[in-house]
């Protein structure tokens, strides 16, 4: 059996490149490490010694502007030293010339990449040509995943929820282009969500997304009923021009997140979102803005979700 | 050497410390077992000011080596540490690298006006400048017997040493 590209030989994490593949009981100690890293960021002095003399380099292939920053944030909040480079690609990256810019990086003693990449797998490539004491973490690649981002979010879901056992989740909008909706759905099923439903419309659901252990819904309101926690997906711009959807209007007619929809879910559902939200196509600003709505609360854990994993990364040698 | 009474300990340190402590004092606990020491020495001592807690382990010097252990409790200060007296307490004192890094935790939180170390049991083998203010008894074991503190559900301290050699 070929091991997990992502664990070392004791079975601890090397690299975070996927959730899939990942034991519930890796994603529990990130948890767990993040909770205590909470701490961290409500002190005076927001700053633990653990990285100190460590080069942490965020590889930005593709823009973004939360995600770079929380985990400059939480580098930093590890004295780790942190370098943005925001590398504009052509959409024909070749991957010799990847390898050339991440060999060039490595020879000036990086310890850390952070790397996003328009290109699914480009993390995996990366960290299989680098030699094995400096950690990967996959930022988002393609459509493929973004662990960290569905880590901060089952990382919510505890907070609020206090445990996965018994929750009914709904994933809402366009799963089928959402590197997030994979790792969220990875993530929810390992640490034993007992119903994940995905909903949206046909053209924006992947074919087969039954098999990733998941309830599809085509209605919305069928599809929030008594669940306890609703994850909002960004709809993409560029999804509008093709013929996967008519409109942005349209879309907010069927599938947009408004009070009355949310009122068909459990009393104290909680409603998340990834960001950056497109007010008024995928969620109402009424929802955004409500009180069930912990999307501000989301980009705070993602700063200790981020902590956690850098520094379990660099403890693992 | 049988292991001594931890309790008996508990009460050799508590009367050093007494008229040594006053209600600005603040006593702070290293996770776990410095922690339980510094509960019972606050109730013992009557002291108002309530317990701190520090878990060293995003502090520690063997982090690389070592990694990270899972269940890092949350460090509080439940008082203001800027010009504070401070007692750090510990249950055994050993190398004095946990010492070091808690007085790295304790400025972050602040510049206290003085800190001072107290611990159950010192057993020796310091590689850091580092004493003890106030000591409950020391132990003469070797570099490889491990002195263990711990806790029964009714809140009393036992103390265990598991010589290199199998005997307890």
């Amino acid at each position: 059996m070929q091991r997990n590209p992502q664990l070392n030989e004791r079975g601890e994490l090397q690299h975070l490149l996927s959730i899939e593949g990942l034991p519930a009981a890796v994603l529990l100690q990130i948890l767990d490490t993040a909770k205590s890293f909470m701490s961290v960021s409500e002190r005076d002095i927001k700053k633990v010694p653990l990285l100190r003399g460590k080069s942490v380099f965020n590889l930005f292939f593709e823009p973004s502007t939360r995600t770079r920053t929380t985990f400059e944030i939480a580098a930093k909040r590890l004295s780790a030293d942190v370098l943005n480079l925001n590398i504009a690609t052509s959409s024909q990256t070749k991957g010799e010339s990847l390898i050339d810019t991440v060999a060039n990086l490595a020879a000036m003693h990086a310890d850390m990449f952070v790397v996003r990449h328009a290109s699914s797998g480009a993390p995996y490539l990366i960290a299989r040509h680098l030699s094995p004491e400096i950690h990967v973490v996959n930022a988002g690649d393609g459509r493929h995943a973004h662990p960290t981002q569905a880590l901060l979010d089952v990382f919510t879901i505890r907070h609020y929820k206090g445990d996965f056992t018994g929750l009914k989740v709904a994933i809402v909008g366009d799963v089928l282009h959402s590197r997030v909706a994979r790792s969220e759905i990875h993530a929810l099923t390992t640490l034993g969500v007992p119903e994940v439903r995905v909903v949206g419309p046909r053209t924006l659901m992947p074919a087969q997304v039954e098999k990733l252990g998941v309830k599809v819904f085509h209605d919305m309101v069928a599809g929030l009923r008594d669940v306890d926690v609703v994850m909002m997906l960004r709809l993409q711009n560029e999804r509008m021009n093709g013929a996967l959807l008519p409109s942005a209007q349209e879309y907010f007619k069927a599938y947009g997140l408004t009070e009355e929809r949310l009122a068909v879910a459990a009393k104290d559902a909680i409603v998340m979102h990834p960001g950056p939200m497109n007010r008024g196509v995928e969620i109402d600003s009424a929802v955004a803005d409500g009180g069930q709505s912990v999307i501000l609360p989301q980009v705070t854990f993602g700063i200790a979700v981020r902590m956690a994993v850098m520094a379990i990364l660099a403890g693992n040698g | 050497m049988p292991a001594p009474d931890a309790e008996a300990l508990l009460a050799t340190l508590a009367a050093a410390m007494q008229g040594q402590v006053g209600r600005d004092t603040a006593l702070i606990g290293i996770h776990s077992g410095g922690v339980w020491v510094a509960e019972r020495l606050h109730e013992r001592l009557g002291l108002p000011t309530p317990i701190g807690t520090i878990d060293v382990a995003f502090y520690r010097d063997d982090f690389e080596s070592r990694g990270l252990k899972v269940d890092v409790r949350p460090s509080a200060m439940p008082f203001e540490v800027e010009g504070r007296d401070v007692v750090l307490v510990d249950d055994v004192l050993y190398t004095g690298r946990t010492t070091r890094a808690a007085l790295n935790v304790l400025f972050d939180y602040g510049r206290p006006a003085r800190v001072r170390l107290a611990t159950l049991v010192d057993r020796g083998g310091r590689e850091l400048p580092i004493a003890p203010d106030f000591v409950g008894g020391s132990l003469e074991v070797s570099a490889d017997d491990i002195v263990v503190v711990e806790r029964t559900p009714a809140g009393r301290l036992s103390l265990t040493i598991t010589r290199s050699d199998g005997a307890a």
